[in-house]
């Protein structure tokens, strides 16, 4: 294990900003910290490299319990939110300072940051000043200088929030290649769940200082542990409906409830593209009238309104839209392929239930 | 048409601009500029060789160089003090904050006459620490270490004024990334706390320096005026004036001609860095709008 957090919980007074958090990272694991904003990742993150400390658990790098270690002595890299770059010192100053810090050689020096340049594209930058760079630069000579002195772990906080969206898109392609030329273990802050499932090899979701799922982009996808992941990874629709002689019913929809006790509310969720749309009314068993379209590129999005007055959203691609003919105020059919019940009073949640499984594509999701 | 009345709404009539500039000008020149001159002018009635002869009187000199020391030992230390108090109130959070930024600003509203009694109350014989002070043997009323502590009082607020705001706007990432590379607390403030205060700190040990050369209210509640031993530049430009002789006061305009041009000095280095700044701060928005 290359880090470990055993039971770390961290108070601000009386709050909790992390509560008795327990995850390990791999060594080489791309790992993200995702979570809505305040929920507590950066505070975890700060806790590892020692800028915070915790106020109970412990905290292990390789093995090694760093509680009582400073910042100075885990050998661990941090790339901060808006990179923190030395002002007043060129690029090659910045990406030095941790090397002359640990009082390496003149020559070894040079060399290092001449193989840091060119890994980075960094070449012929080396005399400018920070404010001489765009952004993307500025976030690759943060990482450079991190990575510089060679530490056990690369720690970065939200590494792509500064940036517009063209970039943002490119540096997640380039922190990716990155990571697999050095493989140097990585743990990145994001409150943005399409970047965590782009570019994670892991993924670590908290709320409110809490941590909800630790799993594989396609397990918190496909299996959230709870109504939060769920809801926060990806889209979905959510209904509350109620138990009727074993079927749960909210306006006309009906979800079969086996084993469900009469009057019994339930949660219940489904993603977008498990809902079918045919323009063929015959075909499927509930109708609706198509209110909006919103075009997302390839894949598009679409809000129905059943005559119950219940809104759906479906997404399909551009393809199937024109070969069906749909458009604003077009009355189609639909069925709902596959939901899962989110919740349910006083019970744990059961596994999916399964209308006709279709594996769903778990990157691109952006309804 | 609508241009003309849209210009009108934000622009002044040229009538009223010109009369405005010619108001301020005109008051520059008569309450700055024409007594300034009027000082060297003054310096000058008795001929050169008089002006430099009165500058080298043993007394004179003694006060030109009292008033470097005092100088060279009350800016270090507001330089000491200025950065440790903007540390703490840009840095840390801590109960009575808002306390000390007001305390800081205290020099700036106490009269320099009170400034001075209050050293007098302290350490003068009848004082606080009077009887300990002159049974030890220590002379800090009407000696060179109580102009000292009236001067570094008086001068208190300016490096820490000038600094507290950069500080604040700097943060504290910088000084935390130079941690995580391993520097410790020393190599983080010389390498990356220092160079990015830099203009403003300069800036601040500028005008201290200004102010510690001229003060004289409360260095002249604490210095009794004895010629050639706790006479500063201010001190003895009054003590000759309020001599009897034309000439008397010809040497009081030519240590004050002497005063003036360190201030003007000062005002020059000033303007420069000021200059410099500005044009550091234009290139950088400059790259960041191209």
């Amino acid at each position: 294990m290359s880090i470990e957090l055993k039971g770390v919980t961290k108070q601000f007074g009386d709050s909790a900003v992390v509560n008795n958090v327990t995850i390990s990272v791999k060594e080489g694991e791309l790992m993200a910290l995702l979570g809505p904003s305040g929920g507590g990742k950066t505070t975890v993150l700060r806790m590892i490299a020692g800028l915070e400390m915790p106020t109970a658990g412990d905290i292990f790098i390789r093995g090694q319990r760093v509680n009582d270690l400073s910042v100075q002595q885990r050998n661990i890299g941090f790339v901060f939110q808006n990179y923190a770059l030395f002002k007043n010192m060129t690029v090659f100053k910045n990406i030095a300072f941790g090397l002359k810090i640990k009082k390496w050689k003149r020559p070894d020096i040079q060399e290092r940051i001449a193989e840091l340049l060119k890994l980075f594209g960094l070449e012929g930058l080396e005399r400018r000043y920070p404010h001489q760079l765009s952004g993307g630069q500025r976030q690759r000579v943060a990482i450079a200088r991190a990575l510089a002195p060679e530490p056990s772990v690369l720690l970065l906080d939200e590494p792509f929030g500064a940036v517009d969206a063209k970039i943002r898109q490119e540096l997640r392609e380039w922190l990716v290649t990155l990571h697999h030329d050095l493989n140097v273990t990585t743990i990145f802050v994001t409150h943005d769940q399409e970047e965590a499932l782009e570019v994670a090899n892991r993924i670590v979701i908290f709320s409110r200082g809490v941590l909800e799922q630790v799993g594989t982009p396609r397990e918190v996808y496909e299996q959230p542990a709870n109504e939060f992941v769920a809801r926060f990874i990806g889209a979905m629709n959510v209904l509350d409906p109620e138990v009727r002689g074993e079927v749960a019913r909210i306006g006309e929809l009906e979800f079969p409830a086996p084993g469900h006790a009469d009057g019994e509310k339930l949660r219940i969720g489904f993603r977008p593209y498990a809902v079918q749309i045919s323009s063929d009314l015959t075909q499927y068993r509930y109708h609706a009238v198509l209110r909006h379209t919103f075009f997302l590129g390839v894949l598009l999005r679409v809000e129905m309104e059943l005559p119950s007055g219940l809104t759906i959203r479906a997404r399909m691609t551009k393809e199937e839209y024109s070969h069906q003919g749909l458009e604003d105020g077009k009355e189609v059919s639909l069925q709902i392929r596959q939901y899962r019940v989110l919740a349910r009073e006083a019970a744990a949640l059961p596994r999916e239930s399964e209308l006709g499984y279709q594996p769903p594509p778990v990157l691109g999701e952006n309804i | 048409m609508v241009h003309q009345a849209s210009q009108r709404g934000t622009e002044e009539s040229p009538l009223a601009k010109w009369t405005l500039i010619t108001i301020a000008l005109a008051f520059c020149f008569v309450f700055l500029l024409l007594p300034l001159a009027n000082v060297f002018a003054q310096a000058l009635t008795q001929g050169w060789r008089y002006y430099c002869k009165s500058l080298l009187e043993p007394d004179s000199l003694a006060s030109i160089r009292l008033t470097l020391v005092v100088a060279a030992i009350s800016v270090p230390l507001n330089v000491l003090f200025g950065l440790a108090a903007a540390w703490a109130i840009a840095k840390f959070q801590f109960r009575g904050k808002a306390f000390l930024i007001t305390l800081i600003d205290l020099p700036f509203s106490v009269s320099p006459v009170v400034a001075g009694l209050m050293l007098v109350v302290l350490f003068g014989l009848q004082g606080f620490f009077g009887k300990w002070l002159d049974a030890h043997d220590i002379k800090i009323i009407f000696a060179v270490p109580g102009i000292v502590l009236a001067t570094v009082f008086i001068t208190f607020p300016f490096v820490a004024r000038e600094l507290i705001p950069v500080m604040q706007a700097t943060g504290t990432e910088q000084e935390q990334a130079a941690l995580t590379l391993g520097a410790n607390g020393w190599q983080t403030f010389w390498h990356v706390t220092l160079p990015s205060v830099k203009w403003g700190l300069i800036y601040g040990i500028i005008l201290c320096n200004a102010r510690a050369m001229g003060e004289f209210g409360a260095v002249s509640v604490v210095s009794r005026h004895i010629a050639g031993h706790t006479e500063t530049m201010p001190l003895r430009v009054q003590a000759l004036y309020e001599g009897t002789t034309a000439s008397s006061a010809a040497a009081a305009f030519a240590l004050a001609s002497l005063l003036a041009t360190l201030a003007l000095f000062t005002l020059g280095i000033k303007t420069f860095l000021e200059w410099k700044q500005e044009r550091a701060e234009r290139l950088i928005v400059g790259r960041v709008d191209g």
